[in-house]
């Protein structure tokens, strides 16, 4: 939909756009040109010579086996953090949904994570499964569990998830409160009147009229799983034991700025980007339809 | 709900009860770590769970500095948090006043290339600063920006959400009221003060909740950026705590994240009816 009416000026839009276009130049076209050209060169790390090489960094990532197992990583990751999400949250919703008293009290008790750093989120669930003295590792241990997340790879990831999951719930919980209760109640009504059970509602009703939302969520946290957990990884497991919890945005860094890989690391950006290209045209094209203007 | 299910109710509560107390669980936990000393966490398997009576000094520690029984030093917290206040700050008002003004100039006026203006800033949607750290990085030194207010705020104004936003809602802002300003005789400019910016408040809150939160939780850009601890933001200065020694002041590290979630979470709970139609309407 088109406005109709405009202001006439030739030169105030254009002055009223260059903040914008100025940094978004800067600091966005500019790097992610350049990262696309660092990809296809071979950079001495110290400055000293370039070379073009074509598609030989992105043919050195591929069979890279550290760099596929990141990706396996990655996918991992991320399914985790988004089903264990997404299915607490919905749980949540739906019971938030169904109280009659208290229901504000517990939308505040349960959206305040959101608040907290994805890197003091790490930290604190570290210390609670620290050793010797975390309290949660304790716990384990004497179930007989010898948690360990600086050795086993699987504790490390454990958590990881754990983390990440804990500082999303509340994002997918206000999500999924908002699309339950945008459902009709007259649907509802009209199936409890048919004689279904609230489980059979669920299942048959709700839920499926809540896939847009699900669906949302779920390019969302995919997208939080790549990207936004570099802070819990960095803060907790370093990518390791190893490079078990290598997630692919901690590879970018560690390669770019550790390791001075430089074509390597601008080959994973551009493989990174087109992968969050690809998510969000997904999401958009999706949800555009659902975008309604007055 | 429909029909009167009493199990039910008293089957959500609990759930919903369960829920707080696991998400509320760690945030305890670091509450009472940050009220005992470092010896009483690493000598107690498991750390004990009561609160403890150390909780002045401990803040005091980690608020200011200071030298730590075990002979650690530790830098204070004050200082860092004040960096990632003016960072938070200037990331969300910078982002807004932009936005608002390009999104009144992609709406308000027609001129040459402005759906090409409006597709680049759209894209900026789509990488998140993650995705283009080295380049950007190499930018921002070349500027002569590292370790500066500027490069840690700037380059996380670059992306257009807000933008998206703001035109989306002006968008839906009825034309009478533009016919009608410029039969006073109004200007594009007045009309955006007068008219546009009050009729925007909410969507300004919503954004700015959103943006402060998103700006005092960065992590990754101002790790890189900054190579002066002196200009390490909070969250940032976390992490320092725990990699830093052999000998991990728990307690300190404990109270510095508390101290660390104390102002985002205050702008949530707050500005909670803001901040939920921020999240909502961000993501449409």
């Amino acid at each position: 939909m088109e406005k109709r009416v405009r202001f006439k000026s030739s030169w105030l839009p254009w002055v009223l756009v260059a903040p914008q276009m100025a940094v978004v130049l800067i600091f966005f076209f500019w790097p992610a040109g350049q990262a696309l050209y660092q990809s296809v060169l071979s950079q001495d790390p110290f400055g000293g010579s370039t070379e073009f090489v074509g598609w030989e960094n992105f043919d050195r990532l591929f069979s890279d086996t550290s760099y596929l197992a990141s990706f396996k990583t990655t996918a991992f990751f991320s399914v985790l953090v988004a089903v264990t999400g997404l299915s607490v949250s919905l749980l949540l919703a739906v019971m938030a949904d169904r109280v009659r008293q208290g229901a504000g009290i517990y939308k505040t008790l349960l959206i305040w994570p959101y608040a907290v750093a994805p890197a003091v989120a790490g930290v604190l669930w570290l210390f609670m499964f620290a050793s010797p003295m975390g309290v949660v590792a304790y716990f384990l241990r004497s179930l007989g569990l010898d948690w360990n997340h600086l050795l086993n790879g699987k504790h490390a990831m454990t958590l990881i998830v754990l983390a990440a999951v804990w500082k999303q719930i509340s994002y997918n919980f206000l999500f999924f409160l908002a699309g339950l209760q945008s459902i009709p109640k007259s649907l509802i009504e009209a199936a409890a009147i048919d004689g279904a059970s609230p489980w059979h509602r669920f299942w048959t009703i709700i839920f499926p009229l809540l896939s847009p939302t699900t669906f949302f969520l779920l390019v969302i946290n995919v997208v939080y799983a790549f990207f936004d957990t570099f802070a819990i990884v960095d803060a907790t497991t370093h990518g390791g034991p190893g490079k078990e919890t290598a997630i692919l945005v901690y590879k970018v860094y560690y390669d770019g700025f550790k390791a001075l890989d430089m074509g390597g690391s601008a080959a994973q950006s551009v493989i990174l980007m087109g992968i969050v290209v690809a998510l969000t045209v997904v999401q958009f094209r999706f949800v555009e339809k659902k975008v309604q203007y007055a | 709900m429909i029909e009167r299910r009493p199990g039910l109710q008293i089957l959500s509560h609990v759930v919903l009860l369960i829920g707080v107390a696991v998400v509320a669980f760690p945030l305890y936990l670091t509450l009472v770590a940050s009220t005992q000393t470092a010896e009483q966490i690493s000598r107690s398997i498991p750390m004990s769970m009561l609160p403890g009576t150390h909780m002045l000094e401990t803040y005091q520690l980690a608020l200011f500095g200071g030298k730590t029984s075990a002979g650690g030093n530790i830098p204070g917290a004050l200082s860092m948090m004040r960096i990632s206040l003016i960072s938070a700050l200037i990331i969300s008002i910078g982002k807004i006043a932009i936005s608002l003004l390009s999104a009144f100039a992609l709406v308000y006026f027609r001129f040459p290339f402005r759906n090409t203006l409006f597709w680049m800033i759209f894209i900026t949607l789509m990488l998140p600063v993650e995705v283009r750290i080295s380049p950007t990085y190499a930018v921002v030194s070349n500027l002569g920006l590292l370790n500066t207010y500027a490069g840690l705020t700037v380059p996380l104004i670059a992306s257009a959400t807000a933008t998206f936003l703001l035109r989306q809602f002006f968008l839906t802002v009825p034309d009478e009221l533009v016919e009608a300003a410029r039969i006073d005789g109004a200007g594009p400019m007045r009309f955006f003060k007068d008219i546009l910016l009050p009729l925007s408040a909410t969507n300004i809150a919503a954004l700015f909740v959103i943006q402060f939160i998103y700006g005092w939780n960065q992590y990754l850009w101002p790790l890189l950026v900054t190579t002066n601890e002196d200009m390490y933001p909070v969250v940032l200065g976390i992490k320092r705590l725990i990699s830093g020694e052999a000998y991990t002041e728990w307690n300190v590290v404990m109270a510095t994240s508390i101290l660390a979630m104390l102002p985002p979470a205050m702008v949530v709970i707050l500005m909670q009816k803001w901040f939920v139609k921020g999240l909502v309407d961000t993501e449409k």
